[in-house]
């Protein structure tokens, strides 16, 4: 570890706190349908949409159809995804003749996509065309983004709501987000990729002629444009096969900062966007407090293991980390701070492959998504996802004082406590269910590219990203078979909508409740006795859960490497 | 509830046509625009003939080139389209070793390049980065010392003296952005090429 950097890593960090503030000031506004200085633009746009569309954008839905609205979405951006996929052979924008992708791959994908997992287990340039790339994959990057902070919005009014039916319109909800937040940054945000270095064309993969006299064909695209969003909405699913390793997903060291801010940027703000809706800012930097002790803590382990390398490395005097499977321009602190940003947050883009980081290094993303990655989180995921964890540290600091609990004065009760441990027991369920399967059924087995504990913890990290709608991998597994197509949409799926559903009946239930002025017995929820509860309730639930997983796997791996051991 | 079904299909094709198509092909014409050469690749030409793209790193194994990283890319076998087969620097289709740390494939590889280069120049430490794979099997750069480490093969084979090579290793060495964010590099392919016209 260096004096340089930890400076990058503060600088990180300062700047995502500076961010917050005045993006959430901005999407608050956005989604109390209030004018922005975008209004003169869009609105327009937006009111003409609504009207072809038959949106009447004063009526607000219940919680269930709300919920109802945001799965036919679904089910329409899943058609189109499997349909262009099937169909790419004959569709334009096809300039590499890429075939038609099977129909279970093309299943896995689009499943893949509709719920933010974003997935690959397509190769990128090798298997889909470029219309793919943008009708079938960019679009859903945008949408499913918009989905994941219409929720996060709809869970923010039932808190800060009394007595009320409805929690919003997730037609007007998707629309907002999409024209007045995610599209203006992208847009700016293309052109500073592209500026970097990154390709945006329509044309033809390369033929170059080596200095040497060998040919290289070199893959293009239109890749910023959808790096933009894939990065802002944390989908992380790549234009390329090596994502943002690739030099033309990320070419250079200030465009691999800019793209770790963009993951945080709109998860951090949320925060805000909790506090200025609940009436008091400081509520929204109590979380944002919680999910940074977390990822500090996991920033330190995994630069400390990174920097440190290999009992193989050291056997044979190398100096300078664990380089295997990293660029050089990132380094060890870029790649290291890249890999727990994106599995903090759900957006599984990696700038290094993770399945080639030393075993406590790997264990640190691992560990994220297993607590459901909710430092940050995923948009709208994240803070939902949080929410449900501080409903159940408020459950249990109410317990132990004997009072009914309350936050952010709605009373917390037996309906929403059940709904936050439905979403946070059948996480586990689905990555260690199918870990198990993965590890005995034959045609899983061969699938693992590494053997000892190694190969293990690449399943069980296969089924963990995808249960957290991650995306990222431990890329040795071969994924993209029968058995992992299947079996990794299913975890996608219960991943994803097994936590929007309860999520969204709590909203439902908090929007009908009484709001109650806070009393002496009330615990307060801005100060460091709360934020300590929750960080304690995380790890307490989150280690009970998946702790024994990770002695098999990464635990004995590190035991292992120290002893000499190789597989 | 049935009103929600004109919504589902209208606004979901509505808002595909604004993110999936208007928006990737206006950012297509307005980036060839801005930064034509960027947005086709950074490609770099010589004598009128495309040589490969300055963001993409290619194989070299001449003793008279600076060598990039190894590369763990692979294309599909000629002969059984199920199987693969190692090709270095393939740009057509990125990806790393995955090999984990302790990985017994990847040990003896470390081993072998280590032996390999400790002959090639017995005087300095063998750089970290000379013998593990990349991320992508793409990577352009090498690091200061990893070009440093090749200045005595590369200038012997091209019969000039080492201060040359080594001044060119020192104009071609980009630093930190600001001081503070990336790490040092040396682009091979830019080493290269200036090589080239130097020592013609």
């Amino acid at each position: 570890m260096t004096m340089i950097g930890w400076l990058q890593i503060i600088l990180y960090c300062v700047i995502i706190v500076a961010l917050a503030k005045p993006l959430g000031w901005y999407m608050t506004r956005v989604f109390n349908g209030e004018r922005t200085f975008m209004s003169p633009v869009l609105r327009p746009i937006e009111a003409g949409i609504y009207w072809f569309s038959g949106v009447d954008e004063k009526r607000e839905q219940h919680w269930l159809t709300y919920t109802v609205a945001m799965l036919l979405f679904h089910v329409g951006g899943f058609l189109i995804i499997y349909g262009v996929m099937r169909l790419q052979d004959v569709l334009p924008f096809n300039p590499a003749g890429q075939s038609a992708v099977a129909a279970d791959l093309s299943f896995n994908t689009a499943i893949s996509f509709i719920t933010n997992t974003n997935w690959q287990n397509y190769g990128g340039e090798s298997t889909i065309s470029y219309l793919v790339q943008m009708l079938g994959l960019t679009h859903q990057n945008f949408l499913s983004a918009a989905t994941g902070i219409a929720l996060a919005v709809a869970l923010i009014r039932g808190f800060s709501r009394a007595s009320m039916r409805t929690v919003g319109n997730f037609w007007v909800d998707v629309t907002r987000c999409t024209l007045y937040v995610l599209l203006p940054i992208c847009v700016v945000y293309t052109l500073f990729l592209v500026w970097q270095g990154i390709p945006q064309t329509l044309g033809d993969y390369v033929e170059a002629t080596t200095l040497e006299g060998a040919k290289q064909t070199i893959a293009v695209g239109p890749v910023a444009s959808q790096v933009a969003i894939k990065m802002l909405g944390t989908n992380g699913g790549g234009f390329f096969n090596a994502n943002a390793a690739h030099p033309f997903e990320n070419p250079t060291a200030l465009s691999n900062f800019v793209q770790m801010l963009s993951i945080f940027a709109l998860g951090a703000a949320l925060t805000n966007v909790f506090g200025r809706m609940v009436g008091n800012q400081r509520q929204g930097w109590a979380i944002l407090s919680v999910m940074g002790v977390l990822f500090l803590a996991g920033v330190a382990i995994t630069y400390w293991a990174e920097a440190n390398g290999t009992s193989t490395l050291h056997a044979l005097g190398l100096t300078g980390g664990n380089m295997e499977g990293k660029e050089l321009r990132f380094g060890i602190v870029a790649s290291s701070l890249f890999a727990v940003i994106t599995t903090a947050a759900s957006c599984g883009a990696v700038n290094a492959m993770h399945d080639s980081f030393t075993a406590l290094g790997g264990m640190i993303p691992l560990i994220n998504m297993q607590l459901g990655e909710i430092i940050v989180g995923g948009v709208g995921a994240g803070l939902y996802g949080m929410l449900l964890f501080v409903v159940l540290a408020i459950f249990v600091a109410g317990l132990m004082v004997g009072r009914t609990p309350e936050y952010v004065g709605k009373k917390i009760e037996a309906r929403e406590v059940k709904m936050a441990m439905l979403a946070i027991l059948v996480l586990p369920l689905m990555y260690l269910g199918w870990t198990a399967v993965g590890v005995v059924y034959p045609a899983a087995v061969a699938s693992m590219a590494n053997a000892g504990p190694h190969g293990f913890t690449e399943v069980l990290y296969a089924f963990t990203s995808a249960t957290g709608n991650n995306g990222s991998a431990f890329a040795g597994l071969t994924g993209n078979t029968f058995f992992y197509n299947l079996t990794l949409a299913s975890a996608m799926f219960v991943g994803r909508f097994f936590m929007i559903i309860p999520a969204m009946a709590i909203a439902g239930s908090l929007a009908a409740k009484k709001s109650i002025p806070p009393s002496a017995g009330t615990l307060p929820t801005t100060g460091g006795l709360f934020v300590g509860l929750v960080v304690g309730v995380i790890l307490i639930i989150g280690g009970l859960t998946f702790f024994p997983a990770l002695a098999l796997g990464p635990i004995v791996e590190h035991l292992a490497m120290n002893a000499g051991q190789v597989f | 509830m049935l009103r929600e079904i004109r919504p589902a299909i209208v606004l979901l094709l509505v808002l595909t046509a604004i993110t999936g198509l208007a928006y990737p092909l206006a950012m297509t014409a307005i980036a060839g625009a801005i930064f034509p050469a960027q947005a086709q690749g950074s490609l770099i030409e010589k004598d009128g003939k495309v040589v490969g793209s300055a963001l993409i790193g290619q194989e070299f194994k001449d003793d008279k080139y600076f060598h990039g990283r190894p590369s763990a890319t692979v294309a599909p076998d000629p002969n059984d389209s199920t199987k693969t087969v190692p090709a270095p620097y393939n740009a057509a289709n990125s990806g790393g070793s995955n090999l984990g740390p302790t990985s017994k494939a990847l040990a003896d590889r470390l081993k072998e390049d280590v032996d390999k280069l400790r002959g090639e120049n017995p005087n300095a430490a063998v750089p970290v980065d000379l013998v593990t794979t990349s991320a992508s099997g793409l990577d352009p750069d090498i690091s200061p010392e990893a070009a440093q480490f090749q200045v005595p093969r590369v200038a012997k084979a091209r019969n000039v003296p080492e201060d040359q090579v080594k001044q060119l290793v020192a104009s071609n060495t980009q630093g930190r952005l600001l001081g503070l964010i990336g790490e040092p590099r040396v682009n091979v392919l830019a080493l290269n090429l200036a090589l080239d016209r130097a020592t013609k």
